[in-house]
């Protein structure tokens, strides 16, 4: 593919599908607490990579904190994360994107000020030449690797069904179409492990048959999928293993079947 | 030696209370809506040059005071609701923008009005000064120092025991949720600004006797004002104070001991120093946390 | 919001065909100076506008950097016997030290927080350059030389032989100051166009996403916030060097404030809008004049009015009601390709 040598040292993609291989993810005793009320406390787990997991849990058992702790947005008050092995806890996002790690946003974080392939493009950002001279003077190579670049952001809004959205302003998107936008825009990152947070949220049931599609799709490619969802049904379809979490503690963890019939699981949820 | 550190140290708190007074109104009107309201400074031009026009015309010192007060009361309610409330749904950039160009319209009323010129009011007392172990202590000194702190706990009385005084801290800590409890926000809105303007013109007209008024004195002592109320971590009412103290000190300091020349950059120095290593003021971190 | 009206109008050739288009109608030492002075505000604001606009952070003591090029190429050359050329690099480099010293543990932090760093930062060099006389000229005011490159001296009082033509030292000095706004618009639309750009439109449009693809938010505000003090510096140096004589008006809290206001007049995050900010601010004054007294209340009336009643700026806002207009055409043309 096109990848480009750049000072900016950008993410080597793999040579053979321009995708790197799943990443797995530990998480250790991890535990973040809101002025007195632990949001997540002492969670253990461990993600294989190439797998689609889940966490589920009613609202308000800590799945979004357990992400924003993941992904760097939060400092965790103890506890481990590791990445492929290697610990990331406490580590900004942007350095986590550089190692892999991308996500999507239960409420929608769009750029509603660029188009919907700007937002793709922006998430090939750490795969381009980000030369500042080139960009001064707009360097003949700079114009070819945007073109490049536009082109990739476009296979790729195609690819998470977006295609009625090539030229569209994203402020003019439906909020299926921005969901699906954030998606294509955290794949242009080729993560190794991939975060969606409530994807089918708002979403009809065609619509969430098309993002059951396009997420086992995304695993196929060796892409470690995580997601926090509501839509059990979609749930209990495509993961391999579900976690769930109750008052931010973990409630029970296996296969969709195991979890199904977890008595402490059908206590929490009938039980309210 | 004493003495003269003394005589600097009455100047400092006494300059320290007046700034305490506009960083207390920057405080409220931040608080209430995050507009850093850069008009605040022209309510003590208003305050010194509207007592000092009407004791021109014959009325009586403390009536002159309480309607140069009510007119700055007034004037910020208007210009809340003429300026501010008709655009709040604008970047908060631009709401600053727009009490920049009120401040000027200020400025200007006031130079037609008033003219270019520098005036000072008589000191409120008889006797101009006293002498405290070898120093000298203007009287007026005294009045700004008991006016400051008489208004500061009344502040301090409003915001814990009355109701509006509670809506405004419940704004400021999370409006949806006091938009939630009934609180009217525009109205509370309003009111800061009514407030601020009312401690703006206080500090006016307690000050002009000591510190001259002319239509172009808001910038500087709005600027100060600003940078005291951002010293003491901007939304915190002790820090104002505080900060508004510390800075008059470090200023009376600077112009005795260093240079006076130099006097007026302590401030800005301060703030730079206070940015640079304490980001979020001296009293300001829980605020910060909350947000 | 994106405007897709302008953007579909090539503007930089409309810029440099209005630039032409000024001495050709307004040929006249009064309005070539003023336009002079305007083209290179302009260019100082079009920088600033990256980082208001693009970062959405705000500097209140842009003028100071203004202020610091225009001092630095009047001390280099005056005092020191520099040529104006390496003089006005060499402020720039200082001013860029600077911004980045400031700016660096400034800009990790959220909020409002650049703002009144660099309005302390600003006072504290207005103040500085009023008391240090030996060294600027104090509140007086300083001299500074003509420009001149390689020997070619080039002054508003000379005449040149240009293809046969005499062309007045104006004329000449607006040429100079054309060409420059041409070079800051091409160079800050470069910038926004590439994937730095995009970086900085993208802390506007969600911070957030920008971090979670990698962008690293609190570089890339720096980096905007040394290049737009740059501008500032470059500029400064040029009209210091135009008007001939400089004083510490130039590093004035005032001057910054109008600055900031042309860009938020103009329109926040649009080169051309604030373009036309600086010609309406700079102009403003100049129709004021007959009102004289009242002219401080009226300039602060218009300003406010502006941004009541159109909070966006004024490009931003008329086309956005362009675009109103039609909808169709506009929305249509787009998906053709």
């Amino acid at each position: 593919m096109h990848a480009v040598p750049s000072q900016n040292d950008p993410v080597e993609p793999d040579e053979e599908k321009g995708r790197r291989a799943g990443a797995d993810l530990a998480v250790l005793s991890l535990s973040k607490a809101f002025g007195g009320v632990h949001a997540v406390e002492d969670l253990t787990f461990h993600i294989r990579a190439g797998a689609i997991h889940a966490v589920i849990g009613p609202n308000g058992a800590g799945k979004t904190t357990l992400f924003n702790l993941i992904t760097g947005l939060y400092q965790p008050d103890r506890g481990e994360v590791l990445l492929d092995g290697q610990p990331i806890q406490g580590m900004a996002p942007e350095r986590l994107a550089r190692r892999g790690m991308s996500r999507t946003f239960q409420n929608l974080q769009v750029c509603m000020n660029m188009s919907a392939v700007e937002n793709v493009m922006l998430g090939r950002h750490l795969h381009l030449k980000r030369n500042f001279l080139a960009a001064l003077l707009r360097w003949p190579s700079l114009r070819r690797s945007e073109q490049a670049c536009r082109e990739k952001a476009r296979e790729l809004l195609r690819f998470v069904g977006c295609e009625a959205y090539l030229e569209a302003e994203a402020s003019a998107m439906p909020y299926g179409a921005l969901k699906r936008l954030e998606i294509a825009r955290a794949l242009a990152t080729e993560p190794g492990i991939l975060l969606l947070d409530e994807p089918a949220a708002g979403l009809n049931s065609a619509e969430t048959a098309a993002l059951e599609r396009l997420v086992v799709r995304i695993a196929d490619q060796g892409v470690t999928v995580v997601l926090v969802e509501h839509d059990m049904k979609l749930v209990m379809a495509i993961s391999h293993q579900v976690l769930v979490l109750d008052y931010g503690r973990k409630l029970a963890e296996g296969t969709p079947e195991e979890v199904r019939h977890n008595p402490d699981v059908i206590a929490a949820y009938l039980g309210g | 030696m004493f003495a003269e550190f003394l005589q600097y140290l009455f100047s400092g708190v006494t300059t320290g209370a007046i700034y305490a007074l506009v960083a207390l109104g920057f405080t409220l009107v931040y608080n209430a809506s995050h507009v850093i309201n850069f008009a605040q400074g022209e309510f003590i031009m208003i305050g010194g040059m509207a007592t000092l026009s009407l004791l021109g015309m014959g009325v009586p010192m403390p009536l002159a005071i309480g309607l140069a007060i009510l007119l700055a009361a007034v004037l910020g309610a208007l210009l809340h609701q003429l300026a501010i409330a008709p655009a709040r749904q604008a970047d908060v950039v631009t709401l600053i923008i727009i009490t920049i160009g009120a401040s000027i319209f200020l400025r200007g009323l006031a130079q037609v009005i008033w003219g270019k010129e520098y005036h000072a009011l008589p000191s409120f007392s008889e006797q101009e000064s006293i002498e405290v172990m070898g120093a000298v202590m203007y009287t007026q000194s005294l009045w700004i120092l008991g006016v400051t702190t008489l208004l500061v706990l009344a502040l301090a009385l409003f915001f814990t025991r009355t109701l509006v005084g509670k809506a405004i801290l419940a704004t400021s800590m999370n409006r949806q949720a006091a938009r939630l409890m009934g609180v009217r926000i525009q109205f509370v809105v309003m009111l800061a600004f009514t407030l601020a303007a009312i401690l703006g013109a206080v500090a006016g007209a307690v000050a002009s006797p000591i510190t001259l008024t002319s239509y172009d004195i808001g910038i500087m002592l709005g600027l100060k004002g600003f940078v005291a109320a951002a010293i003491g971590g901007l939304g915190s009412g002790v820090g104002a104070v505080v900060g508004g103290l510390l800075l008059g000190i470090a200023e009376a300091m600077t112009a005795g001991y260093i240079s006076s020349d130099y006097k007026d950059a302590v401030a800005f120095l301060l703030i730079l120093v206070i940015l640079l290593f304490m980001p979020r003021g001296l009293f300001g971190s829980r605020v910060a946390e909350r947000v | 919001m994106r405007l897709s009206v302008p953007s579909k109008i090539p503007g930089l050739p409309v810029l440099a065909i209005v630039l032409l288009l000024v001495p050709i109608v307004l040929n006249d030492e009064f309005y070539l100076d003023i336009a002079t002075q305007v083209a290179l505000i302009a260019a100082t604001v079009v920088g600033l506008n990256l980082l208001v606009g693009y970062a959405g952070q705000v500097s209140l003591g842009h003028a100071a950097f203004f202020a610091l090029g225009a001092y630095g190429s009047a001390i280099l050359t005056g005092t020191y016997g520099w040529t104006p050329v390496p003089a006005l690099l060499c402020a720039a480099l200082l001013v860029a030290t600077l911004a980045w010293l400031v700016g660096r543990p400034i800009l990790r932090l959220k909020g409002h927080y650049l703002s009144m760093a660099t309005l302390g930062l600003g006072i504290i060099i207005a103040i500085i350059i009023n008391n240090e006389g030996w060294l600027t000229g104090g509140p007086d005011g300083i001299p500074v030389a003509p420009f001149s490159v390689m020997g070619f001296e080039l002054s508003i009082f000379d005449e040149y032989q240009v293809l046969g033509m005499t062309v007045s030292g104006a004329l000449a000095w607006y040429a100079l100051a054309g060409v420059l706004l041409l070079l800051a618009v091409w160079i800050a639309q470069n910038l926004i166009d590439s994937p730095i750009g995009r970086a900085l439109r993208a802390v506007r449009g969600s911070e957030v996403a920008a971090r979670v693809v990698g962008v690293d938010t609190s570089h890339y505000k720096l980096l905007i916030f040394v290049i737009s003090a740059v501008y500032a510096s470059l500029m400064g140096s040029f009209f210091a060097h135009y008007t001939g004589f400089i004083t510490p008006q130039l590093a004035t809290f005032e001057h910054s404030i109008e600055l900031i206001t042309i860009v938020v007049l103009g329109g926040m995050g649009s080169t051309y809008g604030v373009i036309i900010g600086a010609v309406l601010l700079l102009l403003l004054p100049q129709l004021l004049t007959d009102f004289h007294e009242y002219e401080m209340m009226m300039f602060g009336l218009i300003l406010m009015l502006t941004m009541i009643f159109m909070p966006r700026g004024l490009l931003p806002t008329l086309s956005g009601l362009l675009q109103r207009s039609w909808p169709r055409r506009v929305r249509s043309s787009g998906q053709e390709d």
